[in-house]
């Protein structure tokens, strides 16, 4: 049978968490910090939204690049939010979450052996995708940078004469993120070079520090830069797999081309009830945010004291200590809380083979949960040490 | 409204230091900013929402929406007349609306015959009372924003990327 398998298949390597995530499914009682979505349901008036469309007999396919309403809402609240232009009709793609805009675009750009550059550790689908598409990934470490691609490590990848970059902040596992001036520098770089820019800014809405910078709202980035986002984080919609694509209109073509083949287009019921997100206000983000914040401190401050020594970070929901104080594998430690304490957490391997010596915590979970893992984390250490 | 205000609304055991770290202030600030809310009679005060359907040795309540009509008085409108019914204790609480009615109030007592003999006894021979509605509760919901219904279980997966 293997042999019916293709031979860039058998090579991708399989998703580093699946036995350990095989374990948590048997435990009951678990405290999970291993989730990536936000710790509560869609609203009401989106999830209401959804349930009119399907009394309303909408159960159709939509046009390819998604219904026009949800594209025209998508236009609108960029100009309002970041002053930044896209045309419904040209520019703007509607597809299965910020997952598949990744898959198409590295689709639409990637010729035999083309090179893109990943700053890393980072989300793991951006470097498998790459490859099936046929390109060459290069992984970027940014470990001796604070987790942070620097303008002098990034010109020193521009040897490689890569084809585009993929760059998402805030970033999941570390909760990095950049400032309009550090990402103007990033910006420069690829333009001298002539480095397509790819864009992940779906945790854009958890900026905690600074104001989140759309990388298309930098001085001539706009026609280098391929923007992807979605509603799975800022509201709550993991589930329902709505994403966007924005971009130069070639690009956007090229990409409306696989998805039409491949996916046709995105569940008209997501689509209604993601139209409802978009028109609603952004109060009930704002306030999340606050509460993020809040738990962000909370982490911060507990895992630093336990030595597991962590940077603050900008954005999104995750930490990602340090446990080389305490001697254990990433595996090792993940398995032994789970089991001793039922605390579950992402092993660092999961976002590259060289992230061993950490762990990906979210804190995408009551500030009560969070406190009580703190206090479990503590217990096992004090075992083991 | 002040983020400190809509934090504290939400919950109010959300300590001054917490407060702080959300909305980047001290927490002296903070703290200084509560003091002068409470000063002010802004916060008036903090209270924990019971459910009390939950309890089971409690001795039962019941609660009852009434309608009353009213006439105005010379210089004082309904004032007056409302100061004199909020200030029962069975009042828990008391609304000047528009409408067909004038005031809304919400009475509690420990049974049926207790709230009908306060509407009968001390409500309705009120001067200037022109009539009242009596509506009691048979169930609730949701109150203050609160829905008062054990809390679903979590439905995510434990590990996602």
């Amino acid at each position: 049978m293997k042999n019916l398998i293709s031979k860039k298949v058998q090579d991708m390597q399989p998703s580093g968490i699946r036995a350990f995530f095989d374990l948590v499914l048997g435990m009951k009682d678990v405290i999970s910090l291993g989730v990536g979505e936000p710790d509560f349901v869609t609203p009401w008036n989106i999830r209401e939204a959804g349930i009119y469309s399907l009394e309303e007999g909408f159960t159709s396919y939509t046009s390819n690049k998604g219904l026009y309403k949800l594209r025209l809402g998508i236009s609108r609240y960029l100009k309002n939010r970041f002053g930044l232009e896209y045309c419904p009709d040209e520019e703007i793609l509607i597809t299965v979450g910020v997952s598949e805009g990744v898959d198409l675009v590295l689709r639409s750009i990637i010729n035999p052996g083309d090179k893109i550059l990943i700053p890393s550790p980072g989300y793991v689908s951006y470097g498998p995708v790459s490859e099936l598409a046929g390109g060459k990934a290069i992984y970027i470490d940014t470990k001796e940078q604070g987790f942070k691609l620097t303008p002098g490590v990034l010109k020193e990848y521009m040897a490689h004469k890569p084809k585009a970059l993929v760059l998402n902040y805030p970033s999941n596992p570390t909760g990095v993120s950049y400032t309009r001036k550090e990402l103007s520098e990033i910006n420069k770089i690829l333009l001298k070079h002539k480095v397509l820019c790819i864009t992940d800014e779906v945790y854009g809405d958890l900026t905690y520090d600074f104001d989140h910078t759309a990388f298309a709202t930098l001085p001539r980035a706009k026609d280098n830069t391929v923007y992807l986002d979605g509603f799975s984080k800022g509201y709550a919609m993991t589930g329902w797999r709505v994403g966007f694509a924005c971009g130069p209109k070639e690009i956007i073509a090229a990409m409306t081309k696989i998805h039409q083949y491949t996916i046709m287009c995105v569940s008209i019921t997501s689509q209604m009830a993601a139209a409802e997100a978009i028109a609603g206000g952004r109060k009930s983000v704002e306030e999340m945010k606050r509460e993020y914040k809040r738990r962000r401190e909370l982490m911060f401050e507990g895992l630093n004291g336990m030595g597991l020594t962590c940077h603050k970070p900008q954005g999104a929901f995750y930490m990602f200590p340090s446990i080389k104080n305490t001697g254990l594998g990433c595996m090792e430690f993940a398995q032994g809380l789970l089991r001793e304490e039922k605390v579950a957490v992402v092993p660092g391997t999961a976002f590259g083979g060289a992230y061993g010596g950490y762990l990906r915590m979210s804190y995408a979970s009551s500030y009560e949960n969070l406190k009580e893992a703190l206090i479990r984390m503590r217990n096992f250490l004090e075992r083991k040490g | 409204m002040d983020e400190i205000l809509e934090i504290l609304e939400k919950d109010g055991r959300v300590p001054a230091e917490d407060i702080a770290k959300m909305v980047n202030k001290r927490p002296e600030a903070v703290k200084q900013a509560i003091k002068k809310y409470e000063k002010e009679g802004v916060i008036l005060k903090f209270k924990a929402v019971i459910n009390k359907e939950l309890i089971k040795d409690s001795t039962s309540t019941v609660r009852a929406l009434i309608e009353v009509n009213i006439t105005p008085q010379k210089d004082v409108g309904f004032d007056k007349i409302a100061e004199r019914i909020y200030s029962f204790p069975e009042v828990t609480s008391c609304y000047l609306i528009s409408g067909t009615y004038d005031l809304l109030l919400i009475v509690e007592g420990k049974d049926l015959h207790t709230v009908a003999q306060f509407v009968a006894e001390k409500l309705a021979p009120l001067e200037n009372i022109r009539g009242t509605a009596t509506h009691f509760l048979l169930k609730k919901y949701k109150e203050d924003g609160i829905i008062l219904k054990h809390r679903e279980e979590n439905k995510r997966i434990a590990i996602s990327y």
